[in-house]
């Protein structure tokens, strides 16, 4: 308490949550893992039969899988960018001042988030040509960059939500005392109202991101060389049912080790956030 | 108010109560008579609602013992739900649930927490609204009344379970003077049939008025008790005297 | 099949090429409508399962321990794992482990079919969001009603069901809504293992048909409707509940 000036005009502190944190997820990513390995485990114990044991042949398949997984979080960088990119003017246009163009974004918005991501994706895949002609130039799409578009819609109207959300939560004041140093409306927004609204935005867009690189799967549905699509090939090759389940549950762990710390940062950052209101 | 006064309903011994290293009461002892109405007054912070929600178990003491109706509080076989249908409180901010009428809430714990028959306990709920002087705003939600209003469904609320004892937590301390005055009015009334109760308060002149017995509580323990006489105009202890002439 | 809607879309197709067998042919026709009726079961049974699940979760929560414990693992578990992982394993891992039934035709069934899996699959990962807005909901009702609820002698199950289930769900209902939305969208995974839903319907049409684009474009319109049609459902349910004077 030596160097700290005014201590008793300080607000009370949250103690620092991190280390909580860090031990909730190795807790809850070490009980999964040794789920995992006792059920491979259990496995090659009653596969004494000659036949390598499970465990060896999880093993054998993991770096595939992972591959796989890898390309899911490529997939789910990419289409958050693009839908990222394409939010923003979409979430501005849900409170421009001229009314059509409000509508516009309204209608795009409401559209694309209350479509099912699935069918999006069968609609761009199916419908997007797979080689584009430019003059004479033959430009291949590959079917993992129509995924990330087919994703990267239905993100895109989520991000203009969330834009919207953020930028309303500042208080009218704010809009009045720029609008009173006679800033333009675009000065306002990207000088004074977005950087505020950023920091709101930050917890709903990570939230997004976890839910979309999630939604990633579903490209498998479409025939891409996913993480899902591996594991199912993986499963095939090996034609042993009983191997199903331990593999099912090394995807699902790939994913909730992805996944989990972003939900838990979400939080923090919500709380964080919450408290300097 | 002299009444004949019955047996004790109401007996602390040597209370107290600590919140971490916190004491908020000290060796508190006092005893409530049938049909006696007591009134504690003190400065904020000096524990007086602490008590009243010892009394009715909602907070647990640390040491000494609070018998309700021979029931002893701090036992810990004690059948916490018996006892706070015995024990009414009436809240400062009412607490009246705001998604059920005025009368909903005054028919909702004796028919689900004490199962009796609906109708019987609808008639009663009426003649208690009636008697608090809200005949017609039974079918009101308590967002459409006035905080007095709303207090005094508080208090036919409590008296639907037929209690032993009514604590009153300053229940006027939110209300503006003109709804003040219909609520202490109402607990006037509640007095005056003989309920037994136990207010804290920061209205003096209601207290001196309404009383038997008055305790003047600081820093967690009883400073000084006696009839609102000796209290008001012959207080023998300096901290009493200093209080009630800030306030008066 | 006649009448003004095929008359419309042969039309339609006499003109435009572009060809809406749904509305014109009685097989694609009933495929589709068997396949919408299917949506809506699984959407409808989801919906229902969830919000159970959800409450149950919210019981556990506030059951302490072990339960608790339990309750946040299976939020965590299915909230960040993907659906249709959830889904896949449990139709083809779980599925082929469990023994098959014998029908009364003496042929092999599995113990639980697709639509099954789909059922409690959907249910279990729409439920994990529904603890998480329960809680919300039921955080944000004032520990002001838990006191006076507590002082009346109401049990946990009467806390939960009379004051604290009513009023949460008046303030998380929005998000209800949202994840309701959520869970109608996510029951076209179960395209993924068979069950003739409504997309799967539609691949069957295209496939055969070839009208690919046709079958987009109603799909797209139904889902829209649907969804419009839940929200406009839940809205009248929060206008339903709305209570005079009370804003959640």
């Amino acid at each position: 308490m030596t160097a700290r000036p005014l201590a008793v005009l300080l607000p009370p502190r949250p103690e620092p949550t991190a280390p909580r944190l860090l031990a909730q997820t190795w807790l809850l990513a070490a009980l999964v893992l040794a789920l995992c390995a006792g059920t491979a485990w259990a496995q090659a114990v009653a596969q004494q039969t000659g036949r390598p044991g499970a465990l060896a042949i999880m093993l054998r398949w993991a770096p595939l899988i992972t591959s796989g997984f890898l390309l899911n979080v490529m997939v789910s960088v990419l289409a958050m960018a693009l839908g990222t990119l394409l939010g923003l003017p979409l979430g501005l246009s849900l409170i421009a001042r001229t009314r059509p163009l409000r509508l516009l974004g309204w209608g795009m918005t409401q559209f694309f988030r209350n479509v099912p991501w699935l069918v999006l994706l069968f609609y761009i895949m199916f419908l997007l040509p797979f080689e584009l002609h430019l003059g004479g130039l033959v430009l291949p799409v590959p079917a993992w960059f129509k995924a990330v578009i087919g994703l990267a819609l239905p993100v895109s109207a989520n991000v203009a939500e969330i834009v919207r959300g953020g930028m309303q939560s500042i208080p009218e004041p704010q809009w009045s005392a720029a609008d009173s140093l006679a800033f333009t409306r675009w000065q306002t927004i990207s000088r004074i109202i977005l950087p505020q609204a950023l920091r709101r935005m930050l917890p709903p867009w990570m939230n997004l991101y976890a839910i979309l690189t999630m939604a990633t799967t579903l490209i498998s549905v479409i025939g891409i060389q996913d993480g899902l699509t591996l594991t199912r090939a993986a499963i095939a090759a090996e034609s042993r049912p009983e191997l199903m389940v331990p593999m099912y549950i090394f995807l699902l762990l790939l994913f909730f080790a992805y996944c989990y710390p972003i939900a838990r940062l979400t939080l923090a950052l919500e709380r964080r956030v919450q408290v300097r209101i | 108010m002299a009444h004949e006064l019955g047996s004790p309903v109401v007996v602390v011994r040597d209370v107290e109560k600590r919140f971490g290293n916190y004491t908020v009461l000290r060796e508190v002892s006092l005893t409530v008579r049938r049909g006696e109405t007591v009134c504690i007054i003190g400065p904020s912070g000096s524990g007086k609602s602490t008590l009243l929600r010892c009394i009715n178990g909602l907070v647990p003491i640390s040491s000494g013992s609070i018998t309700v109706g021979g029931r002893e509080v701090a036992d810990a076989k004690l059948d916490v739900r018996a006892l706070r249908r015995d024990v009414g409180i009436v809240f400062q901010q009412y607490n009246l649930f705001p998604h059920r009428t005025a009368l909903d809430n005054v028919m909702m714990a004796p028919v689900i927490v004490l199962h009796q028959n609906p109708a019987e306990v609808r008639a009663r709920a009426e003649a208690l609204l009636a008697k608090v002087g809200l005949a017609d705003k039974m079918a009101s939600y308590p967002g459409e009344l006035s905080g007095g209003q709303q207090q005094r469904v508080a208090i036919a609320r409590s008296l639907a379970m037929n209690p032993k004892v009514m604590l009153f937590d300053e229940v006027t301390a939110a209300l503006d003077p003109e709804t003040k005055k219909e609520v202490l009015i109402t607990i006037q009334a509640l007095a005056a049939e003989g309920m037994t109760c136990i207010l804290v308060t920061h209205e003096m002149g209601f207290a001196r008025r309404v009383a038997d017995h008055v305790y003047f509580t600081d820093g967690g323990v009883i400073v000084e008790h006696g009839t609102p006489e000796a209290i008001f105009s012959a207080p023998t202890q300096a901290r009493t005297r200093d209080f009630l002439d800030k306030i008066l | 099949m006649t009448g003004p809607v095929v008359d419309l879309f042969t039309w339609i197709n006499s003109r435009t090429g572009l060809n809406f067998s749904v509305f014109t042919d009685t097989y694609d026709g009933e495929r589709f409508i068997t396949g919408l009726i299917t949506t809506v079961e699984l959407s409808v049974l989801s919906m229902v399962l969830s919000v159970l699940l959800g409450l149950a979760g919210l019981w556990m929560l506030g059951a302490g321990g072990f339960w608790r414990a339990l309750a946040r693992g299976y939020v965590q578990l299915f909230r960040n794992t993907p659906p249709l992982v959830q889904l896949s394993f449990f139709y083809f891992a779980l599925g082929g482990v469990l023994p098959t039934l014998t029908d009364s035709r003496g042929a092999q069934v599995p113990a639980v079919s697709g639509f099954g899996w789909a059922v409690l699959s959907f249910s279990l990962f729409a439920g994990a969001f529904n603890v998480e807005i329960f809680r919300s909901g039921v955080e944000a009702v004032p520990s002001a009603m838990i006191e006076a609820a507590d002082s009346l002698g109401y049990t946990r199950l009467q806390l939960y069901r009379h004051v604290l289930v009513p009023l949460g769900l008046r303030i998380c209902l929005p998000s209800l809504t949202n994840n309701m939305v959520n869970l109608v969208k996510t029951t076209t995974l179960a395209y993924a293992i068979g069950v003739p839903e409504l997309l799967y319907a539609a691949a069957q049409i295209w496939s055969e048909v070839m009208n690919v684009r046709e079958m987009m474009d109603l799909l797209l319109v139904v889902y829209i409707v649907l969804v419009a049609l839940l929200v406009w459902l839940m809205e009248r349910w929060e206008r339903a509940l709305r209570v005079p004077g009370y804003t959640p």
